[in-house]
């Protein structure tokens, strides 16, 4: 028995502390919604109103940086899904030579500054003349996406390519019919919970994307303009609610999904 | 009539590691072949060249006298029962033992139907609905045994099969293996550390240490004529004499084995054999006494029944000669 | 019983792709990393490369151009006065914060190894991993409503008859400012805030390998709470931080929002590269900028491999 299974006062009132730090100023964006207050962040808000919805529904400028972040973090999602899960697969196999280079080129993107991802596809685009399009962020977003996918797959992968692989081969079973019968259907939550967190990380990607974006708006683009130069401060609040669930909703879907293993998702973002 | 399995010469290296090192083997067909040995003797990695798992770095393996070096694992008519039973967790039982025909594209009908006059060989009828977490270990191990059997193997592995068992099922599933086996006529090759399962399920039986064979023979050569101290150290547990003794019990100058069993209580004076009693270990069916003969410890097996010797007494050592075995090394 | 072949036939592509790759595994390991490794090798390497190679490029000063000459002159520019205050200001930042970071998650880190059980282990996972995840402009947002000067901070301290502290402290010189979100302090806050759950994982997980028996043995021993915690526990939940000051120094030095939403208008590095490559379209110093963090990072981590910081990650 542990002879201290209680902690001490204060360690309890730092870590609640810690906790209340974490989570109160988002609980604040949805308080701010719904505020009367249009020019400043006024607290308490003077007065309560559902209108600011309805006033974000209609704006037109909203709705093309909303669809083309659905589309990019589709995109990315899609293309670091399979390039995470090739590399996971090949990592899980024996050991072979470059292994841990390789582990280091992968982590890269998401280990170095987002600045220093985005600066340098700015300046490749640069040296080889290439134009800021849609594709040009997708570019950015599935390199730093595919670590997310692999981080999951991998754990995954390792369990699976002890015997359960083996008894499928030898009961006859070619390799795409193991791959489709045995190890897609015990590899598909991991790869559905990397799928929705590098969709949630690429859905609220600004740094990278500022470089990568040019002329056009994603969500976040738009979010941080109307940081710097805000116009109608309750819409911001509205779409910052709507930027918050997109991605909390399915990186909670992940966690549950993963849950109980030992490869629990999102512990590394 | 060619063998089953036959190893000519064969050898797996893993780096400077020689996991089987020039094995020459003939697995007859029909037969009930253990390889017995303790864990990194090789035994495992030679399942697993069979079965295709590994390839070999040297020599040459046949099965049914078809060289398997190009072959692989699913395309050879052989079948493997895992140690850890590998079944497949996102299954039922009936998919499970169906897997082998579904892959090959047997109808669902045709396999279900299949699926289920093989759990009724292993005396499952009626799991086919559950999962394999739902199974407790024995009844795992039967399934994995059925979904083995269903694609007709020529040849059937098993990697410690009875190892993650308790005792009582062990003894039991020992029984039902040898019977199956005799119904079915086919080859098993299994793999096991454990020699009283070896000795009691085989026909033959190979000892292999430090990925060499060190002898190959029915239970009774094995266990009655070790060929080398190794042999007879892990084969049971024999008294090893040292060349020396062995001639001085009459025999040539190499060295030799004597039961336990083939020894007995005798007095002091005039015998061959003769020491202190320094321990009296109780069997049940009989007393284990240990003996300091010079500095070599014998050990005899008393039957129950019979007066047993205090701790520090001196006594001596009978046999009958013709149960000295002397073996290869000198 | 019909006896069956000893060899099966290759039936259709899939089986004959299958004994392919068994005879030849090195073949399949290749197909699975090629298009990885193709994608990462040429996309990122090679923009890093890119990024490089126009570091040493430099800027015409009269057509605006740029030389693509080889050059060490932007490298200079770094020096002069006005640029190199941007390093050590950037610098000085991920040191404060990291080190805020530090002692604010500790209490988190601590409570969840040792004391939380079940249910809490998992409402502490999720408590410190849903902020990790939400949106990081969101966070931000979220924290100019707060420090604005008619915001929260204001009217707790206000209601709580403090609004002195706030002001002495707003009138501190070099990080006070106009109001807590236009000072250094309120940059900071928000920093902690931001990267805070990247310090706070890292050192759980290294506090999670310190047995429980060993601080048994070291109360055993007679040691007081105070020493155990200093002789036992912060030895070694040390790997964790420093596994943890990676992500919180690495985040600080390439962050450029955070400055530019909350904070005086002096500059960071992140800044200064966004603002380089883009409206004064000097992508050379742009560049040269961003390669302080890489050679920074880099000295980081090679003195965290030697303290064992990795094996926490």
């Amino acid at each position: 028995m542990r002879s201290d299974s209680r902690a001490p006062l204060g360690l309890t009132l730092g870590a609640a502390a810690g906790l209340l730090f974490l989570h109160v100023p988002i609980l604040l964006i949805f308080l701010y919604a719904f505020t009367t207050e249009e020019r400043t962040y006024q607290f308490p808000p003077p007065g309560l109103t559902l209108k600011w919805f309805a006033v974000a529904w209609n704006r037109a400028d909203i709705w093309p940086p909303l669809y083309l972040s659905l589309q990019v973090a589709a995109i990315s999602t899609a293309l670091a899904l399979v390039l995470g899960t090739l590399v996971a697969a090949a990592m899980s196999r024996a050991k072979f030579f470059g292994r841990d280079r390789i582990s280091l080129l992968i982590l890269l993107p998401i280990a170095l500054p987002g600045i220093i991802t985005g600066m340098s596809l700015r300046s490749a685009f640069d040296v080889m003349g290439i134009p800021f399009s849609t594709w040009t962020i997708v570019l950015g977003h599935a390199t730093f996406c595919i670590v997310i996918v692999f981080n999951n797959a991998v754990a995954r992968f390792r369990r699976l390519s002890g015997s359960i692989v083996e008894a499928s081969l030898d009961l006859g079973a070619n390799g795409f019919q193991t791959f489709r019968h045995v190890i897609l259907p015990n590899l598909g939550s991991a790869l559905l919970a990397g799928g929705m967190l590098a969709f949630a990380l690429s859905f609220d990607e600004v740094i990278v994307t500022t470089f990568t974006a040019g002329q056009q708006s994603t969500l976040p683009i738009w979010m941080l303009n109307e940081l710097v130069r805000p116009r109608q401060r309750p819409v911001t609040n509205v779409v910052a609610i709507v930027v918050f669930v997109t991605t909390f909703v399915p990186v909670l879907a992940a966690y549950y999904l993963t849950r109980g293993g030992s490869e629990t998702a999102g512990g590394g973002k | 009539m060619t063998d089953a399995v036959e190893f000519v010469g064969v050898s797996r290296h893993f780096g400077p590691v020689r996991a089987v090192d020039g094995v020459d083997l003939a697995i007859a067909e029909g037969s009930f072949f253990a390889m017995l040995g303790p864990s990194g003797s090789g035994k495992t990695t030679c399942l697993r060249l069979i079965s295709g798992f590994e390839k070999p770095t040297g020599g040459q393996i046949r099965i049914f006298g078809e060289e398997s070096a190009r072959v692989p694992p699913n395309l050879r008519n052989v079948n493997t029962v895992f140690q850890d039973y590998a079944l497949f967790p996102h299954m039922n039982v009936r998919d499970n033992v169906a897997y082998g025909l579904m892959v090959k594209g047997v109808p669902r009908a045709a396999r279900a139907a299949r699926a289920e006059e093989m759990l009724s060989l292993v005396k499952l009828d009626g799991y086919g609905d559950r999962r394999p977490a739902q199974l407790s270990g024995g009844q795992r191990q039967r399934v994995a045994l059925a979904r083995a059997l269903v694609n007709e193997p020529r040849v059937l592995l098993l990697d410690e099969p009875l190892g993650a068992l308790d005792l009582k099922l062990r003894e039991a599933m020992q029984d039902e293996l040898k019977a199956l086996q005799k119904r079915l006529g086919i080859t098993f090759v299994f793999v096991t550390h454990d020699q009283g399962e070896a000795l009691s399920m085989a026909d033959r039986v190979a000892v292999f240490s430090d990925g060499k064979v060190a002898q190959v023979g029915t239970p009774e050569e094995v266990y009655g004529r070790p060929r080398t101290r190794f042999v007879a150290d892990f084969v049971g547990s024999s008294n090893v004499l040292p060349p020396d003794v062995t001639q001085r019990l009459g025999g040539p100058a190499r060295w030799s084995s004597l039961r336990p069993e083939s020894l007995r209580l005798a007095a002091a004076e005039g015998a061959a054999l003769a020491g202190t009693v320094t321990a009296l270990r109780y069997l049940g069916a009989g007393t284990r006494v240990v003996i300091d003969g010079n500095g070599a410890e014998l050990a005899v097996l008393v039957p129950a029944g019979q007066a047993l010797p205090a701790v520090g007494a001196r006594i001596g050592l009978a046999f009958d000669p013709a149960m000295l075995h002397v073996m290869d090394d000198a | 019983m019909g006896l069956r072949p000893v060899t099966l036939p290759e039936r259709g592509p899939g089986d004959r792709l299958t004994s392919l790759f068994w005879r030849r595994p090195n073949l399949l390991l290749v197909l699975l990393l090629a298009p990885p490794l193709l994608w990462l090798g040429v996309v990122y390497l090679g923009s890093l490369a890119a990024l490089l190679l126009q570091s040493f490029f430099s800027i015409d000063e009269f057509s605006g151009l740029v030389v693509h000459e080889f050059t060490l002159k932007t490298y200079l520019e770094l020096l002069r006065p006005s640029n190199f205050d941007i390093l050590l200001r950037t610098v000085g930042m991920a040191v404060a914060v990291t080190l805020g970071c530090a002692v604010i998650a500790f209490p988190i880190a601590h409570y969840a190894a040792r004391y939380a059980r079940g249910q809490w282990k998992a409402a502490f996972y999720l408590g410190v991993m849903l902020p990790l995840w939400s949106s990081y402009l969101v966070k931000v947002y979220a924290w100019k409503l707060i420090l604005s000067k008619e915001g929260i901070v204001t009217w707790a301290t206000d209601a709580a008859g403090a609004s002195a502290v706030l002001n002495a402290v707003l009138a501190l010189p070099v990080i006070g400012g106009n109001s807590l979100s236009t000072s250094y302090i309120g940059t900071w806050i928000v920093f902690v805030y931001v990267w805070l759950p990247y310090m706070i994982l890292p050192m759980q997980a290294a506090l999670e390998r310190v047995p429980a028996s060993m601080l048994e043995a070291s109360a055993d021993l007679g040691a007081t709470r105070a020493q155990t915690f200093r002789t036992v526990i912060l030895p070694l939940a040390l790997p964790g931080v420093i596994a943890g000051s990676i992500f919180t120094f690495s985040l600080t030095l390439g962050d450029y929002i955070i400055p530019q939403i909350i904070g005086s208008s002096r500059l960071f590095i992140g800044q200064a590269v966004y603002t380089l490559q883009g409206t004064a379209g000097n992508i050379p110093l742009a560049a040269a900028f961003a390669v302080v963090p890489i050679a920074v990072m880099l000295a980081y981590l090679a003195v965290a491999r030697r303290m064992g910081a990795f094996d926490a990650l």
